[in-house]
């Protein structure tokens, strides 16, 4: 059974249809893609399989249990990160509790327990930071461990996500545009860290718009336009298909 | 029959007259929150300006209509004066500050009225006389038809301006988009004053209105200001139409509930409404604002 | 904890320690008191304001029901004044919990104006159920006995007020380093970042809300208990936004910082009390000029400050 099924999805704002009867399915320890032109509703798609966003129809199932609806906290116990295309860091916190805050689920929680600073939480909680600094280093982070979060370049801050996504130790990672805003070296960077973490297992769907990054990377790709599904399947199948080529640069007059 | 309809109408009558001052408070939240997205926790304070300048400017010895015409102005300058020393520097700050700092400014303005115009309670005379009307059985003062009267010429005289108006236009452009507006040669730093000065004025005159009927004092501005707020939230955020309706209802359920359920809560009412439609209805009447996009 | 965090709790306690042999007379003894009091109202404040990043302008609602719960239920039904405290704080920790899922449903301006809304009603039940509570002019409050022996002088009350203040410092030290604690100032930076990584922030928002009320409570029950008499006034409005004032003049997000501001804008008062309206003035005019000048507050601002004197290079200049 595929590890995530999107059963004729459907959002409508108004009269705008952002995302329209769109269906697709996802085996564990892929790398699925989703491009298309600006607007075509990617990142509404996003919002809507992470809960975000309310669908008007449709279902999604994550091991064929509907998780339409949800909480988007309560994704994230089921093994769901994302990371988000406009960043959201938060800028009050150090880098590294950022990273933490990722880990949160798998901590104590408990108000008593941290008021009275119960000794087990805070053995877990230096565990816990001792690891969230290796992560940090395995996405090239190593220079802002000490530093706060208001205090990083954007490349950093996009790589603090990723990090802090990462710490949730998720089955699925969401990521939204990981090289939006990055020059060519950046870019690279972020698709050999991309590589390294669906090597580890976990299935990652991505978004970008940066095609050699997405035919180095995905096994499949689903091509949205105007909130439908124009095209699926591998790279090599989609990226030559005339119509996925039409919409992006339009048919010759 | 006679006399529960007559009752009916006594308080709708004073329901009406009080939100219409409520409305015209409403009407100044919506246009300082259109231009700037704040929400001015100092507006209360316009009205009772209105009101306490009125009475000092006509003891001063100045005629009526130049004391009323101060009363006015002045407070529009304050409300200038509020938008360069507490609005400008703090623009685009955290919702926390920017409440804060017009809270802050609103204890200024007061506590200065305090200190310059003591803490006593005015009047002023009524504008027409005191002879009441009657109405069906119930009695209608000529202030209130003065406070209705001239409360919708300044509702239409405003609408006039956002619709046909090129600043009036103007202005709504910039509180829909601030940088397109700026794109296109609107001098968006203006608009906010403006925004400030047409606001202190409508909720000064306001003041102004009301004081014959319900006198005036140093501090009558924040329970005013805020029972504005409340219309303004009622109609919808953002909406002038619906600040104006709801100001209006305010009013009128104010003036029923004191009348037929308890008056000792007259005050709380407001409130009550306030916190049942940020709970059932949160866009209000009309509809108020948008969503973030992530 | 840090240890730097025991070193400041330490400090504090020392000071508070010695305090008393360095005051003159029993009107500081007093003043002081009346601090602590602020102190710890304003700890828990600034969890919800400050850490969070809520707000609440009718906190001053909840002092009020803390207080009058202690007024209240022993004068007119018999309850011990310790059995009161905990009622008080019972309440007040129900209230905010059933008004608390509805308000953080909304964000922003609309969010103080429902607190504000909850704040000027309850002022205005205290005031007006007069049978109950005396009205306006208030009501006498029957003395607490601890262990049989009335509490009733300055010392003893100073004694109790300076350990609550310790034990708060340290429960919230704890707390704002803990998981909890981290996921709070989370929800305060980012709502959709914290929702993903698993922080149900609605739970959360509610669950500090209703903390930091049962603070106000309880020290509007001490209050109650210390003045031996309580009025509306404890309640209304003015007292909210100088609670508020306090917070964000001392620092927001910083628990050295509320105790700073408890400190200076409780003496503030009792400075200018002779001149009425220059006190609303010279409030106002310390709001603005904070927020345009320390949005911070007073503390964070100066330890930024510091901070950029001793480490002025950047790691980020030899990365990127």
């Amino acid at each position: 059974m595929a590890l995530l099924e999107v059963d004729r999805l459907s959002i409508h704002f108004g009269g705008v249809k952002a995302v329209d009867d769109v269906s697709f399915s996802l085996d564990a320890g892929t790398v699925y893609a989703v491009i298309g032109p600006n607007g075509a509703g990617k990142t509404t798609l996003f919002n809507l399989i992470t809960d975000l966003y309310q669908p008007t129809s449709g279902d999604i199932r994550l091991d064929g249990i509907s998780i339409t609806g949800m909480a988007p906290h309560r994704l994230a116990m089921l093994g769901i990160a994302r990371t988000f295309q406009n960043l959201q860091i938060c800028i009050n916190m150090d880098a590294l509790e950022n990273v933490m805050v990722g880990a949160h689920l798998r901590l104590d929680r408990n108000v008593f327990k941290s008021a009275l600073h119960w000794p087990g939480i805070t053995r877990r909680d230096r565990a816990l930071r001792e690891e969230c600094s290796a992560l940090m280093c395995s996405v090239g982070l190593e220079h802002y461990i000490g530093a706060r979060a208001d205090s990083m370049p954007y490349g950093a801050l996009k790589r603090l996500e990723i990090a802090r996504a990462l710490a949730l130790q998720p089955r699925i990672l969401f990521l939204d545009e990981p090289a939006a805003g990055l020059n060519a070296t950046e870019t690279l960077e972020i698709d050999r860290l991309v590589r390294r973490v669906a090597d580890t297992g976990v299935t990652i769907v991505l978004v970008e718009h940066d095609m050699k990054m997405v035919k180095n990377l995905s096994d499949r790709i689903l091509v949205l336009d105007y909130g439908k599904k124009l095209a699926e399947g591998s790279a090599q199948e989609v990226l030559d298909n005339p119509e996925v080529i039409a919409a992006y640069l339009g048919t010759s007059v | 029959m006679d006399l529960q309809l007559a009752q009916f109408l006594q308080f709708l009558f004073s329901g009406v007259t009080v939100g219409a001052t409520y409305a015209l408070a409403a009407l100044g939240f919506t246009l300082i929150y259109n231009a700037s997205h704040v929400i001015n926790f100092a507006q209360g304070e316009f009205i009772m300006l209105g009101g306490m300048l009125s009475v000092f400017f006509s003891q001063a010895g100045l005629p009526m209509p130049l004391a009323l015409g101060l009363a006015i102005v002045v407070p529009a300058l304050v409300g200038m004066a509020l938008e360069k020393l507490a609005i400008e520097p703090v623009m685009g700050a955290e919702t926390v500050t920017l409440i804060i700092i017009t809270i802050g400014a609103s204890l200024v303005i007061r506590g200065l009225v305090q200190v310059w115009l003591g803490k006593g309670t005015f009047s002023l005379p009524a504008f027409s006389g005191e002879k009441p009307i009657l109405f069906l059985g119930a009695t209608l003062m000529p202030q209130s038809l003065w406070v209705l009267g001239v409360s919708a010429l300044v509702v239409l005289a405003l609408g006039y301006f956002f619709k046909y108006t090129l600043y009036g236009k103007a202005m709504l452009a910039t509180s829909y988009n601030r940088g397109a507006a700026q794109l296109v040669g609107i001098h968006t730093g203006g608009v906010l004053l403006v925004s400030f000065a047409l606001s202190a004025s409508v909720g000064a005159l306001g003041g102004v209105l009301l004081t014959p009927i319900t006198l005036t004092s140093y501090d009558t501005g924040i329970l005013l200001g805020l029972k504005g707020f409340v219309g303004a939230v009622v109609g919808g955020l953002g909406n002038g139409l619906g600040a104006v309706i709801g100001g209006l209802l305010v009013g009128v359920m104010e003036a029923m509930g004191a009348g037929y359920i308890s008056s000792a809560y007259k005050d709380a009412i407001p409130f009550i409404l306030i916190l049942f439609i940020l709970f059932f209805l949160p866009r209000g009447i009309l509809g108020g604002q948008s969503t973030d996009r992530v | 904890m840090h240890l730097a965090k025991y070193r400041a709790l330490a400090l504090l306690s020392l000071l508070l320690l010695v305090l008393p042999w360095l005051l003159p007379n029993s009107f500081y003894v007093d003043l002081v008191i009346r601090m602590l009091i602020n102190c710890v109202i304003v700890l828990g404040l600034n969890l919800l304001i400050g850490f969070a990043g809520q707000i609440s302008l009718g906190h001053a609602g909840f002092v009020g029901i803390g207080a009058y719960a202690s007024a209240v239920l022993p004068s007119h039904f018999g309850w011990h004044p310790a059995a009161a405290i905990g009622a008080g704080a019972l309440i007040t920790g129900v209230l905010a919990a059933l008004i608390a899922r509805p308000i953080f449903q909304l964000k922003g301006h609309y969010l103080a104006m429902a607190t504000l809304g909850l704040g000027i009603i309850i002022a205005m039940v205290l005031r007006n159920e007069a049978g109950l509570t005396g009205g306006p002019d208030g009501m006498a409050v029957v003395p607490l006995e601890l262990f049989g022996l009335p509490l009733s002088s300055d010392r003893q009350w100073y004694a109790v007020v300076a350990t609550l203040l310790v034990l708060s410092v340290w429960l919230c030290e704890n707390l704002m380093d803990s998981p909890f604690g981290r996921a709070l100032r989370a929800l305060h930076g980012s709502e959709p970042a914290s929702q993903v990584a698993g922080v149900n922030v609605v739970r959360y928002k509610i669950s500090i809300f209703v903390l930091s009320a049962m603070f106000a409570s309880l020290m509007g029950s001490v209050t109650a208990l210390y003045v031996g008499f309580v009025t509306p006034s404890l309640a209304d409005f003015f007292h909210s936004i100088e609670l508020v004032t306090m917070v964000v003049v001392g620092g927001m997000a910083s628990i050295y910082g509320s105790l700073l501001g408890a400190v200076v804008l409780t003496a503030l008062p009792q400075a200018l009390t002779r001149f009425e309206g220059w006190e609303t003035v010279a409030f106002g005019a310390i709001l603005m000029a904070s927020m345009v000048f320390m949005p911070r507050g007073l503390v964070p601002s100066l330890h930024a400050w510091w901070s950029q004197r001793r480490a002025p290079s950047n790691p980020q200049q030899a990365v990127s």
